[in-house]
């Protein structure tokens, strides 16, 4: 037993030891800090103001004017989750880093752990910010949304990482040369994630898409919300059953890919 | 009473497609030792290091490290080795003090303060530990490098090049503190090198490897002797350029 606590307390602080790399290089570069609050909050203030002219337009969005805000809101969980995920691995590959890290005792298992960590800081330091300004511009909480909303951000947060997995293992597939899917991987899934309008507008093959996955799901169950003050509870479990579904596959696709880097040598030459 | 066996390697080979990047080779190393892989480029010193270390994994072969079979329980071997190497790098952007001390913890080192201390006092760091790495110069950056491969007091250390790119006097140096971590720990160390005056100061055994095979083995001495050369760098040449022993025809 005693045996367990110690491996749990040394896989900890290895963890620990990862996250506090992102942390300093976060911490020692105020233009890196400010530019992850930047752009949710750009975001926040362009979709502020349009949703105020839609207000005039719409009887739709009359009934609940928070709509597209915690629409936005909710959307720069789900990607700068996977970005800070993507971005934090980009770091290591930028580093020509990733042959000191996997010498030491650190798993693969506790790496997307880490990565997993500081994507969660990243995304609080960046939508926060965005948050707090909705409140005093366009008098729309997200905590509104009450206890539900820890389980979107939950679930927005999660298959992130998941893309943010898929995107690493391409990564040490093709390099460096892949790291514009960072950025760009994500936007696929953005039309099928019924981000401001409801799965129902789209076709009904692409309706079978979004409802494979978890955003759908979540984007429908802030709508319920917002518009019917309706907690849908099955649409909430749906989410967390894709989530648990995507990131087993997504975790075991890292791996493979992490073992065939090793299996090809590629963990000493991959860099810049 | 007999040296410790540190690494025990058995018939290990890598292929790359048709590549045979390394061959068939087998070696042991003892702790207190210091042993150089030596060979041209492309001769397979490298890949044989990453595979010790399990940053590749051999198409066939065994690899036993302080006896640990390494190919299916290399983390509980992987807290007693280190590494460096001239073409794996640190953060950039971090301090020196911020990667040794995040490497610290990756190493699980607890009394890491003290540790990263002891380590800037004996490779002269002191000045360095609050610049960024990515602000050294090359011969302050071997510095830091070694300062990180010897946080956990390896029983093991995997140096590749060392001294690459280094000036005489600080290559000198390097050698001199690693001469003096062996005789104060009894580590064993290999090196990958071209330097043929780093591996007579400091080895005391020689792999010679050409396309991917160790076809010389011995103290720098033995191996002068057997080519009938006056320098390990003549031998290495001849051996490089396939040359017969001086004297033969």
């Amino acid at each position: 037993m005693q045996g367990i606590f110690k491996n749990i307390k040394d896989s900890l602080g290895r963890i620990r030891g990862l996250v506090l790399r992102y942390v300093y290089l976060i911490k020692g570069s105020l233009p890196r800090l400010l530019e992850l609050a930047y752009w949710p909050s750009i975001q926040l203030v362009l979709w502020g103001f349009i949703s105020q002219f839609f207000l005039t337009q719409s009887s739709v969005l009359a009934e609940a004017a928070g709509i597209l805000i915690g629409a936005v809101l909710l959307w720069d969980v789900l990607f700068r989750g996977q970005l800070g995920f993507s971005i934090s691995f980009l770091e290591e590959l930028w580093s020509r880093n990733l042959g000191h890290i996997f010498v030491t005792p650190l798993r693969p298992y506790e790496f997307i752990l880490a990565l997993m960590c500081i994507s969660l800081i990243r995304v609080l330091i960046g939508v926060s910010p965005a948050i707090m300004l909705a409140i005093p511009l366009y008098h729309f909480s997200i905590f509104d949304l009450g206890l539900p909303l820890l389980a979107f951000f939950t679930n927005l947060l999660i298959f992130g990482w998941v893309i943010g997995l898929f995107v690493t293992s391409l990564l040490l597939r093709f390099g460096v040369g892949a790291e514009s899917l960072a950025w760009a991987l994500i936007f696929l899934i953005a039309p099928v994630s019924a981000i401001y309008y409801p799965v129902s507008i789209l076709p009904n093959w692409l309706q079978w898409i979004a409802w494979t996955l978890p955003p759908a799901h979540v984007f429908e169950g802030m709508r319920a919300i917002l518009t019917q003050d309706h907690f849908e509870k099955t649409l909430l479990l749906s989410a967390c059953a894709l989530n648990f579904v995507y990131l087993l596959i997504s975790c075991m696709v890292f791996l493979y890919s992490f073992n065939a880097a090793r299996r090809e040598g590629r963990l000493l030459q991959i860099g810049e | 009473m007999a040296d410790k066996l540190i690494i025990s390697v058995s018939e290990l080979s890598k292929k790359f497609g048709d590549v045979r990047a390394v061959d068939n080779i087998s070696f042991d190393v003892k702790e207190n030792s210091v042993i150089a892989l030596l060979g041209a480029n492309g001769a397979g010193k490298t890949t044989t290091i990453a595979m010790l270390l399990g940053l590749l994994v051999p198409s066939s072969g065994k690899i036993s490290i302080f006896g640990i079979d390494m190919l299916k329980n290399r983390y509980s071997a992987l807290s007693r080795i280190n590494f460096s190497s001239p073409y794996v790098d640190l953060p950039q952007r971090l301090s020196v003090y911020q990667n040794l001390k995040v490497y610290s913890q990756l190493y699980g080192i607890s009394n890491e303060k003290e540790r990263i201390s002891v380590l800037a006092d004996d490779l002269r760091l002191n000045d360095l530990l609050h610049r960024k790495y990515g602000t050294l110069s090359a011969g302050q950056r071997t510095r830091v490098m070694l300062a990180k491969s010897l946080l956990n007091n390896p029983e093991l250390l995997l140096l590749d090049e060392p001294t690459a790119s280094l000036d005489p006097d600080s290559a000198d140096w390097i050698r001199h503190y690693l001469c003096n971590y062996r005789e104060q720990t009894g580590a064993a160390i290999m090196l990958a090198t071209h330097n043929m005056q780093e591996v007579e100061r400091l080895c005391n055994q020689v792999l010679m490897m050409q396309g991917g095979r160790i076809t010389d083995a011995g103290t720098p001495s033995e191996l002068i002797e057997a080519h009938g050369r006056d320098s390990l760098e003549e031998v290495f040449l001849a051996v490089a350029r396939k040359a017969p022993p001086q004297g033969m025809k």
